[in-house]
């Protein structure tokens, strides 16, 4: 049966299908002169000429920036100093003390960055476990409760920045919650801990109903009869958690925990958007530093930032090559 | 109203409360309320004006003050429920404020101006929704443009998205060629490259090109995705060989088995990219405030976020316009619901 | 029109060579069927004729002209595929035209053609339907008339039957025979099910391991396999084959000692010697009861009885170990264990030597 979605395509594709007659007749003539190979490159070429000049190149010219000096746009107009921004990216007397660093906001935010994954990855995972965990009880209206917590995860940045700046602003919904309780009006957003602290809690909310999805469907992947068989067996329900559902259910852990680190090392937009890096520069994590490095502030050093990206970049492949070797050994274990 | 009751108090098992079931709607409850408790302040807040916005503590619902016209008044005059000395209340006018005097009149007897201290009077309110929050900033100011930008980015971003990368995974799913791993490995590479990661050389390229300040500045460098082309495959690979070679035998050119067979049968997995590329294009915050920097290119986002870092900040005018850019995900969101959520279950896109 | 040819064919796929030389004449208007077991080449063989793939060496010519190198499409073939390959997005009638819309033929025309063809196939009323509503048998009757209609040189036609059940497999087989008959025009059939290549073919290629093993016609291949795979492949339940020695061989005869104490003497065409081993080929149907004393039985015993009604099909088992099977006509009085002496018509009998050629002498 041809689903709806597929009526509609083909609604909507044969009309335009028979406007496109005109750019057959020439690509006919194409196949017969290169055969399937021409016609493969004439299907790869969109696509491969975009990415080769819009993700390749770049990716390739990057190294050449962070070798190169000065503030011009251009490679060309810049000058060659080798190793000199990871030199000063990288000279540290003591690491743990930004202060003895060279380039002290760049070791800042090398620092807040790794706090911040540390905490909203393990915060997050465990969050997402739960929800997931409970989504997969036998609820009524399991699809509305699902709706409820993976609603934020398409929100922009922008808005849940927003949103939640209204909520903390000094009048805002959260003090008159405090204030209700007996406690005091708290600027928020304007003390380092606290600051920090929502900066995490937001990004989980915006964030954990993407996780908690992709563990329900490793919770709903395990056959049902297991869970039978354990009732039978007597097992208590800790136990049929910790030793069936965990290890079942570990591929998909291991998942949301990789992906969930890779999008925690490269934290922009929502914090940005809800403390702009403050107070002072104590949310400043590592894309900020690159954008603020590389386009927006006076001191703007654009190989400087190209170098940062580079080590940023450097973490992000190790992480990514990690995740597709699971990937991989899930395939293989589910073909198994 | 008992089986609503009842409904709600189903337990697992049905004997007893087990500690989990507690936990169950504890977690429930306390989830409705943190993830759309946010969201709906914001929309009930958004149509509050601008007095009652500064107000602590906030009203839930959002009042306007109630206005009466009186003669001898051009404008009309916001209406006050008033203590007077002799400890009767009532509606009185309020014609104007000097220090902690007001001076008051009575609607019906417009004539008399009665002196009352502002602490003896609260505004007679009534629930009103504060429409020209929404109305005024796409009149006054840009907001048109930037929503028009942001509506031009999203469908050019997703048409070209379907069109080159439904192209690629085409001839990767279904051509043999040399280099083909090689053109799957290059494309496997830069799922770990984002964006951000090569800013300053992209910019350089958008640069040469060109493009800075144009909204092709902030398309182009997207609609590349490895990930559309993957999940884009992926569907195409189920499709049978043995249809494109009945199209073959049937006089169909290459162009025609991809337009005419493939592309239509692939429609499930477009409508999912489809979706996906428009939510991510329209959210799209970093490198649009990188390429963009006149204010009449801005999309939403950038538009917004510009608005709300100025110093006087108009928060009436902000909260308005963050609805206006949450309406279409959350339209999205409630009717396409199940792509999306199989979408993220099968192929781990976000 | 209709004729193809085939000349030291060879297709590799690599380094695996999926076919060895073949060389092939298809008449014009004859249905001619490759047979052969899983891996043989016969699909590969087909795709080749069809053009979807082109071969290693060799050259293919329809009517004359050289098409080793013309497109699938330039051919003037037709193809019926094994799993249908109908468009699951269109409608009956429009997977009936899609191939004559690429040809630009007048609409008028079109429809005119898709008209008869459904009238033909009883598939009118199903016009509008599309692949997913339609049963078994009906989406073989449209992939069909999608063929028919493109008024085709010849029709390939890639193992069709194998997805039907087998009650409208036997009607679908005598609708095919009907439809060849009425269209006049060449049809290559690929089937592993020798009994569809039996009932349907002018004439069958018996592959193996990607070389042609004898084309002949059904009845010449049942009577006269060449070589003691076609025998073993052609003919159902299959032929009893059971070792043997010659025990002396002059002017043309052989006596053969096989299964213990049964000796036969034959005509053969190659000269033997004295202890050469060969292969004895009795078909389960050549068999009947006999007389002990009769010197060229088989002896055996009886291990399973099926009695069908109007045959009995005896399973036993020889003194030596050899499994051998008999259809005897009517209902035989046999029980399980009881010994049995099978005998046959010497002219029924065939034999193979040890490089698997057959060697009785035939009429």
């Amino acid at each position: 049966m041809p689903t709806i979605g597929q009526r509609a395509g083909a609604l909507a594709f044969v009309p335009i299908a028979k406007g496109l007659s005109s750019i057959d007749k020439p690509l006919r003539a194409w196949q017969k002169k290169t055969g399937h190979g021409g016609m493969a490159a004439f299907f790869l070429a969109p696509n491969m000429a975009i990415f080769g000049i819009f993700i390749l190149f770049p990716l390739v010219v990057n190294f050449l920036y962070s070798m190169s000096g000065g503030t011009a746009l251009f490679l060309e107009e810049r000058s060659f100093v080798g190793g000199e921004h990871y030199e000063r990216l990288l000279n540290c007397e003591n690491y743990l003390d930004t202060a003895t660093c060279e380039d002290d906001l760049f070791w800042n935010a090398v620092w807040n960055t790794a706090g911040f994954v540390v905490i909203q990855v393990a915060l997050l995972t465990v969050v997402a476990m739960v929800t997931a965990l409970i989504l997969n009880r036998d609820l009524r209206a399991r699809s509305f409760w699902r709706a409820v917590f993976f609603f934020p995860v398409l929100l922009s940045p922008v808005v849940v920045g927003l949103i939640w700046r209204w909520i903390l602003q000094r009048d805002g919904l959260l003090n008159l919650m405090v204030v209700e309780m007996g406690g005091e009006q708290t600027s928020w957003l304007t003390e380092r801990t606290w600051a920090f602290v929502f900066a995490v809690g937001v990004s989980i909310w915006a964030h954990v109903g993407f996780y908690a999805l992709i563990l329900l469907a490793g919770l709903q992947a395990i056959p049902k009869d297991l869970y039978e068989a354990a009732e039978m067996d007597g097992t208590r329900p800790t136990r049929v958690f910790f030793r069936i559902t965990l290890p079942l259910l570990m591929p998909n852990l291991l998942v949301v925990i990789v992906l969930a680190l890779i999008r925690a090392v490269q934290v922009f937009d929502e914090v940005y958007v809800l403390t702009g890096g403050g107070p002072g520069t104590s949310t400043m994590y590592l894309t900020q530093y690159i954008y603020e490095i590389g386009f927006a502030s006076l001191l703007r050093n654009p190989g400087l930032a190209a170098a940062a990206s580079i080590l940023m970049a450097a973490v992000l492949v190790v992480l990514t090559l990690f995740q597709l070797g699971l990937a991989r050994r899930n395939d293989k274990a589910a073909k198994r | 109203m008992s089986q609503a009751v009842r409904f709600l108090t189903r337990r697992r098992g049905g004997d007893g409360w087990h500690w989990t079931d507690v936990f169950t709607w504890f977690w429930l409850i306390a989830g409705l309320i943190v993830m759309f408790g946010p969201a709906v302040w914001l929309g009930l807040s958004s149509f509050k004006t601008p007095a009652q916005l500064s107000e602590f503590p906030p009203t839930l619902l959002p009042y306007i003050t109630q206005q009466v016209e009186v003669e001898g008044y051009d404008e009309p005059l916001d209406l006050y429920n008033t203590t007077l000395e002799d400890g009767s209340t009532k509606l009185l006018a309020q014609v104007r404020r000097i220090g902690t005097t007001a001076q008051m009149v009575d609607p019906e007897n417009p004539g008399e101006i009665i002196r009352v201290n502002i602490r003896n009077r609260t505004p007679a309110r009534e629930i009103g929704f504060a429409t020209e929050n929404y109305l005024e900033p796409f009149e006054r100011l840009d907001f048109m443009r930037y929503l028009w930008n942001s509506v031009f980015v999203t469908v050019m971003a997703t048409i070209i998205t379907l069109l080159t990368n439904s192209m690629a995974a085409f001839a990767l799913s279904k051509y043999q060629f040399k280099g083909r791993a090689l053109v799957m490995l290059l494309i496997l590479a830069t799922l770990m490259v984002p964006l951000s990661v090569i800013l300053v050389p992209l910019y350089s390229v958008i640069s040469a090109f060109g493009l800075i300040n144009s909204l092709w500045g902030v398309i182009l460098p997207t609609v590349a995705t490895p990930t559309g082309v993957f999940l884009l495959r992926q569907y195409m690979l189920t499709i049978p060989d043995e249809l494109l070679d009945a199209a073959r035998m049937d006089k169909a050119s290459e162009w025609q088995i991809y337009w005419r067979i493939v592309l239509p049968l692939t429609a499930p997995a477009l409508a999912v990219l489809a979706i996906f590329s428009v939510v991510w294009r329209w959210n799209d915050f970093l490198w649009p405030l990188i390429v963009l920097s006149r204010q009449e290119l801005y999309t939403l986002q950038v538009g917004l976020f510009s608005f709300s870092g100025e110093l006087n900040v108009q928060w009436h005018y902000i909260l308005a316009m963050t609805v206006v850019t949450m309406i279409p995900v959350v339209i999205v969101f409630v009717f396409l619901q199940k792509f999306i959520t199989t979408g993220i279950a099968g192929a781990g896109l976000k | 029109m209709g004729r193809i040819t085939l000349e030291g064919i060879t297709k590799e796929f690599g380094a695996v060579k999926v076919l060895h030389g073949i060389d092939l004449d298809v008449a014009e208007g004859e249905l001619v069927v490759f047979v052969g077991p899983s891996g043989c080449g016969k699909s590969t063989l087909l795709r080749l004729i069809s053009g979807l793939d082109k071969p290693t060496s060799g050259t293919i010519t329809i009517d004359g002209t050289d098409v080793t190198r013309v497109n699938a499409a330039d051919r003037g073939l037709a193809m019926v595929f094994q799993s249908y390959a109908l468009y699951p997005h269109m409608s009956v009638w429009q997977n009936m035209a899609f191939g004559l819309q690429n040809e630009h033929l007048p609409k008028a025309e079109i429809a005119e053609r898709i008209e008869e063809a459904g009238r033909m196939l009883e598939i009118a009323n199903l016009m509008d339907r599309r692949p997913g509503q339609l049963s078994g048998g009906q989406r073989q009757r449209v992939a069909i008339g999608r063929s028919i209609v493109r008024e085709p040189t010849a029709f390939l036609l890639d193992e069709p039957l194998s997805n039907l059940d087998a009650e409208l497999r036997v009607s679908m087989r005598a609708e095919l025979a009907a439809l060849h008959a009425r269209l006049g025009k060449t049809m290559i059939y690929v089937t592993h099910d020798q009994i569809e290549a039996m009932t349907l073919a002018s004439r069958i290629v018996v592959l193996r391991a990607g070389k042609i093993e004898q084309v002949d016609t059904p009845l010449n291949l049942f009577n006269k396999p060449n070589n003691r795979f076609v025998a073993g492949f052609i003919g159902a339940p299959t032929m009893n084959l059971l070792p043997g020695k010659v025990a002396s061989a002059a002017n043309g005869n052989a006596t053969i000692h096989f299964v213990g104490d049964a000796h036969v003497t034959i005509p053969v065409t190659r000269s033997f010697n004295q202890g050469d081993e060969v292969t004895v080929g009795l078909r389960p149907q050549h068999m009947r009861l006999t007389d002990a004393s009769d010197e060229t039985a088989v002896h055996s015993t009886v291990d399973l009885i099926e009695a069908l009604g109007t045959e009995t099909v005896v399973h036993a088992h020889t003194p030596s170990g050899e499994t051998l099977l008999a259809v005897l006509p009517g209902q035989a009085a046999l029980s399980r264990g009881e010994p049995i002496a099978l005998g046959y018509d010497t002219s029924d009998l065939h034999a193979f030597d040890s490089s698997e050629a057959a060697v009785a002498a035939r009429a």
